[in-house]
């Protein structure tokens, strides 16, 4: 019996803890700049006396290989994971919902064209892309010079890429949404009464929809947040001294070796909160779309 | 059934020529071209002698026309050199595919052996316990960051207990299986941990499906041992979407390869694109990421063609409807 009652909350319950868990991990990298007063460190200050300190009262998980305190980098690291993570996610969403209404509702030669294009996006291996992406001098291309420029071009950059071949899952979802909807005598009645397609396809068809894509936006930020990481990782992604979870494991192999608390820290992060957001997708599914519940 | 393999192969190839063009243009887009790279190597080089050079080599030309001239010479077998190889482009990669092959292959059969039993095991406990601590293990998996996990496999088996190397593709000198053998095992552990919870996943809700349907009902009304439906009713049709979709996930396993073999110094496709990307070797990682695109659809196409062999009721007509 005991079984069946664990089984009973199980699902939820664990949803429930994550969503806790990222509201806490949010509000402390929001509280970073508060605390880093606070204490009177700075993230970025490098103190060469310092080195591969263990855990101390000033600094709670030691210092790193330039004698920079862990603990803030981390949450410092955790803004930029989370912000990079949230308006990829947020903004991919956007351009695959515009592409599947669009595609759903016009139909025809348009919807085969933009789903032709959705499945050679879906088909290509995703981090060989990611890392040409990321490779490419913006300074080639025409209007997009603006994003050198600055000490966040990094940060913009990487959502940029990530957008770019993050939108197809929703633009697939939607689409089908926007399909079977496009019959009903709702929307006829709609059509009927003179409504601009654009009308229908926001305020008509685009409410019937919005399960599916707040169920995938949030399993994409746990998606981004890992490519961030690992594309960080390799020198692609956010560049130091910026924090990000990703980059501060990228001297973490040679690290291994003289401080192996350095590299579990930021991985660890980065697992919970992608777990987090993967287990409150999950959550949010069975929760608002009893159809699809889990059993 | 020829008639429609042989469409889906010409569609395939179709978007195998458009990526081209894109992958073209976004290797022209990386910073510098090789002329550039050899009046850094060279300062005698003046200005004129590089535009010269341009010239001679076409690079002054509009992307199409460059684009027109290299398709046609790697229609005829003529990929270019490698900068960092001083090699054909072709033979720095075709042994990498060896490598690859091996660590895709052995770890996409450990990622089986370990998800279809297990998926199907929770699916026939759905809503238990059992069943919510496998879906826990599996988005674990689904959320380590490979890299991370490759970090801490070296830590624990290499560098603590010493039992496995920590990367290369053998020890220097000695040319025996079994050591080829050892310096793999931390790789395709790494890749396939990262790869079973998804496949698990899908298993499950597969199988899930299928038990709820009413011919498995029949087959018990009608007196069948649970062993008998469950092997011989119910599998085979739970398997068919299972395959689909793991067949699908070909491009996250590549991009799972590229990591794993950058983190495990295996000198594979993987590592190959990233380092003919990051050393500027165009010819290489143009060609590299093509064969890996070109892969990609090609299990997408084997995805497609085995589910309509595993399902006979699934017309490629209503692939999209």
């Amino acid at each position: 019996m005991s079984g069946r009652l664990a089984a009973a909350f199980g699902g939820h319950r664990l949803a429930l803890v994550s969503a806790a868990l990222l509201v806490s991990i949010t509000l402390a990298v929001a509280a970073a700049p508060l605390l880093a007063a606070i204490l009177g460190v700075d993230p970025d200050e490098v103190n060469l006396l310092a080195r591969f300190q263990g855990p101390s009262l000033a600094h709670p998980l030691g210092t790193d290989e330039l004698g920079r305190d862990v603990a803030l980098r981390l949450l410092y690291g955790g803004r930029v994971s989370l912000a990079v993570g949230l308006a990829a996610a947020v903004l991919a969403a956007a351009f695959g919902t515009a592409v599947g209404l669009v595609a759903g509702y016009r139909g025809g030669l348009v919807d085969a064209a933009l789903m032709r294009l959705t499945d050679g996006v879906i088909a290509l291996p995703l981090l060989p892309l990611l890392i040409v992406l990321a490779a490419i001098d913006p300074a080639k291309l025409p209007g997009l010079g603006w994003l050198v420029a600055g000490e966040d071009a990094s940060l913009y950059r990487i959502v940029a890429i990530v957008v770019l071949v993050g939108w197809t899952t929703i633009a697939r979802l939607v689409r089908g949404a926007a399909l079977s909807l496009r019959g009903r005598d709702y929307v006829l009645a709609a059509e009927s009464y003179g409504a601009s397609a654009l009308r229908i396809m926001v305020v008509h068809i685009l409410p019937g929809v919005t399960t599916p894509i707040i169920v995938a936006t949030t399993l994409a930020v746990g998606n981004v947040i890992l490519f961030e990481s690992v594309l960080s990782f390799l020198g692609l992604g956010i560049q130091p001294p910026t924090p990000s979870w990703g980059n501060m494991l990228t001297n973490a192999q040679e690290l291994i070796y003289d401080a192996p608390a350095l590299v579990i820290w930021p991985g660890a992060a980065i697992f919970l909160t992608v777990i987090a957001c993967n287990f409150l997708g999950d959550g949010l599914q069975d929760a608002l779309d009893p159809r699809a519940r889990r059993d | 059934m020829i008639r429609v393999i042989a469409g889906r192969s010409l569609e395939s190839l179709v978007v195998l020529l458009l990526m081209s063009l894109v992958i073209y243009a976004l290797i022209g887009l990386m910073p510098g071209d090789p002329i550039d790279l050899m009046v850094q190597g060279d300062p005698r080089l003046t200005p004129a002698d590089a535009a010269r050079l341009k010239a001679l080599y076409g690079l002054d030309r509009p992307l199409l026309e460059r684009y027109g001239n290299w398709l046609l010479a790697a229609l005829g077998g003529e990929f270019g050199y490698s900068r960092l190889h001083n090699q054909p482009a072709l033979a720095v990669i075709l042994p990498r595919l060896g490598n690859t092959c091996w660590l895709m292959g052995a770890s996409f059969l450990l990622s089986l052996a370990i998800a279809l039993p297990i998926g199907v095991w929770s699916a026939l406990r759905a809503r238990t316990g059992a069943d919510y601590a496998v879906n826990l293990a599996a988005l674990a998996g689904i959320s380590l960051p490979t890299f991370w996990l490759a970090l801490m496999l070296i830590t624990l088996f290499a560098v603590q207990l010493q039992w496995l190397p920590a990367g290369g593709l053998q020890t220097i000198g000695v040319e025996s299986v079994a050591d080829r053998a050892r310096h793999l095992v931390l790789p395709v552990v790494c890749l396939a941990v990262t790869h079973a919870g998804a496949y698990t996943r899908f298993m499950r809700a597969a199988m899930v499906e299928v038990l709820r349907l009413d011919f498995v009902r029949a087959a018990r009304a009608k007196g069948l041992s649970e062993t008998r439906v469950l092997f011989a009713h119910a599998l085979p049709n739970a398997l068919a979407p299972t395959v689909t979709v793991v067949a699908l996930s070909f491009g996250a396993l590549f991009s799972g390869a590229l990591v794993t073999e950058t983190m495990f110094a295996q000198l594979g496709m993987g590592k190959l694109v990233y380092d003919s990307i990051m050393g500027n070797d165009y010819n290489v990682a143009l060609v590299a990421l093509l064969l890996a695109t070109a892969l990609t659809l090609a299990a997408n196409l084997a995805a497609d063609v085995l589910y309509a062999w595993l399902d006979p009721r699934v017309t490629f007509a209503g692939r999209t409807p």
